[in-house]
């Protein structure tokens, strides 16, 4: 049954670097350019997002036997909404202050496309510690792809991380405003393609 | 095999009646001596806007066109391409950039729009003759949003300028936005003195952008090279007078708008609108080939200037106008492609 006879490792490893979401298969941009104008609503929605696609590859695996594949699509649609209810009733009773920023993109991670991608072609096929390894490695790395651009973002949008402000002076504000976004988004996804093929011959990080 | 066997006499060239491939006649124009014409072109500007604003003027063009090359020439080693310094590209987007700073900016607002002018807008595209925009005008309008306070102090112009003792005051478009009409003829006197100043560049504005008199000289020279054509400039000017003078009109104790009623003259010579349709819309990178999608380039850039200088935030509106315009180029290129003589048409699904 199983289409992927990589360790548990590799398969979180390709999640990470090989198939990163945002870096490698440019899905799931619109988060990644609308809330990471700052760190902590970018990590807010990458732990978010991390659970929700373990969470899902889990149950869409748990369930792929039963799952008549002419009504998979609605499905899936069906779990995710159910796990992203779950995190967005959490997040409003216990992070109130960030929910109020971006709560609405965390009632959109239902139709992310990185986390339905990853429920169609792997969960749906494979056994389920593969695809609770391959949702976690997915989420890792979406997780890490909004550090690195939310760190840059507002380190230099505002010379702030967290909200803590460490540099003085006039910080280019382009960087917090969408434009800055694309701005970012574009030059990290170069500059991991240039790191990708320097290093490991255009293979993906993960060498897989 | 032909290919290289041509290549081959034309080294040689000692057989005169060896027949070779087009093209036959060669001019002597070269995309460096264009660029450079280019950068002559723009001396009067430069001369003026010494004239009005001292030694500030030479300070921030000076940084701009030194980062500007260096950029370029950085880069161009790290990637280990040809450098092309010696072209005069880099060193007409440094000059342009200049043109288009406000005096009294700090130094690392000229180096910031540099560096992204020639790294992210020219060279990360492919270098010259692959931008998408003007790399100019994006360094511009990069600085021009991540600085928006320190890009819209303007000085008064004196020549003994040095940064902190000049007066600040609005620009003529930024007064005429704020104030109407009634407000600039108070500050100018009457309409005379106004047009003179505007032509002669004695307002507040950008480096380069107010003397209308020096830019009309430079642009004089290129259409004597024939470097550029009338189409763009003149469909951008044209729009936009024509739109000044319908829409421009307001009444000055009500504030409301009267139809041709508007002053075209001011709208055309005050803010960066000369130096935009002269040299910037005309740049051959970013711009269609086509003469006809040329005119309608320049009419969409004068919709465009019109449509934020009357209705938009900003005051001005040309270089907008010119970055939102050049994402068009391709596609009016396609739109007005002439159908060769006797072609059939594509058939209609």
């Amino acid at each position: 049954m199983s289409l992927h006879k990589k360790s548990s490792w590799e398969l979180i490893k390709n999640g990470m670097f090989g198939e990163n979401t945002i870096f490698r298969m440019a899905i799931s941009l619109c988060p990644s350019i609308a809330v990471t104008n700052g760190m902590k609503n970018g990590v807010a929605l990458g732990i978010s997002v991390m659970f929700v696609q373990t969470m899902v590859n889990f149950t869409v695996s748990l369930l792929r036997n039963f799952i008549h594949p002419k009504i998979r699509i609605p499905i899936f649609m069906l779990i995710i909404a159910g796990y992203v209810t779950i995190i967005d009733l959490l997040m409003a009773t216990y992070a109130r202050p960030i929910y109020k920023e971006i709560g609405l993109y965390i009632q959109i991670i239902v139709a992310f496309a990185s986390i339905f991608a990853r429920a169609e072609v792997f969960a749906n096929k494979n056994k389920v510690w593969p695809s609770v390894c391959d949702g976690f490695g997915m989420g890792v790395g979406f997780l890490m792809a909004m550090v690195v651009i939310s760190f840059f973002r507002e380190l230099l949008g505002r010379g702030e991380l967290f909200g803590y402000s460490l540099i003085s002076g006039n910080p280019l504000l382009i960087m917090v405003l969408p434009a800055g976004g694309f701005l970012a988004v574009g030059l990290l996804m170069g500059f991991f393609n240039w790191v990708d093929m320097k290093f490991y011959g255009g293979k993906g990080a993960s060498g897989v | 095999m032909i290919i290289v066997r041509e290549e081959k006499l034309v080294e040689k060239k000692e057989h005169p009646l060896i027949v070779s491939v087009s093209p036959h006649v060669r001019g002597e124009e070269t995309v460096s001596r264009i660029m450079w014409s280019v950068n002559l072109a723009l001396l009067p500007v430069f001369i003026m806007s010494v004239y009005y604003f001292g030694p500030r003027a030479v300070y921030v063009t000076g940084l701009c066109v030194l980062a500007c090359v260096l950029s370029e020439y950085a880069f161009q080693k790290w990637l280990r391409r040809k450098v092309t310094i010696s072209d005069g590209s880099a060193f007409l987007t440094g000059l342009l950039l200049g043109m288009n700073l406000p005096p009294g900016v700090p130094f690392y607002i000229p180096l910031v729009g540099s560096v992204v002018a020639i790294i992210i807008t020219k060279q990360l595209f492919g270098g010259l003759g692959y931008t998408i925009f003007n790399p100019a005008l994006i360094g511009r309008a990069f600085v021009l949003i991540s600085f928006p306070k320190l890009m819209t102090i303007w000085y008064k112009p004196t020549s003994a300028f040095v940064g902190l003792d000049a007066t600040t005051t609005a620009t003529p478009l930024g007064i005429l936005k704020e104030g109407g009409l009634g407000q600039l003829l108070e500050i100018f006197g009457d309409k005379m003195h106004l047009y003179e100043k505007l032509f002669l560049g004695n307002t507040a504005g950008s480096l380069g952008e107010t003397s209308a008199i020096a830019l009309l000289i430079g642009a004089g020279y290129l259409f004597y090279k024939r470097y550029i054509t009338w189409h763009i400039p003149l469909s951008f000017l044209a729009t936009v007078g024509v739109l000044a003078w319908i829409f421009g009109g307001k009444d000055i104790e009500t504030g409301k708008l009267i139809f041709f009623a508007g002053d075209p003259l001011i709208h055309l010579l005050s803010g960066g609108l000369i130096l935009g349709a002269f040299f910037m819309a005309t740049d051959y990178v970013t711009v269609p080939t086509l003469r006809k999608g040329q005119i309608i380039f320049g009419v969409g850039c004068g919709l465009i200037t019109m449509l934020i200088r009357l209705k938009g935030g900003f005051p001005e509106g040309v270089m907008f106008a010119i970055l939102l315009m050049n994402c068009f180029s391709p596609l009016i290129d396609r739109q007005v492609r002439t159908k060769p003589f006797g072609a059939v048409g594509e058939k209609k699904k």
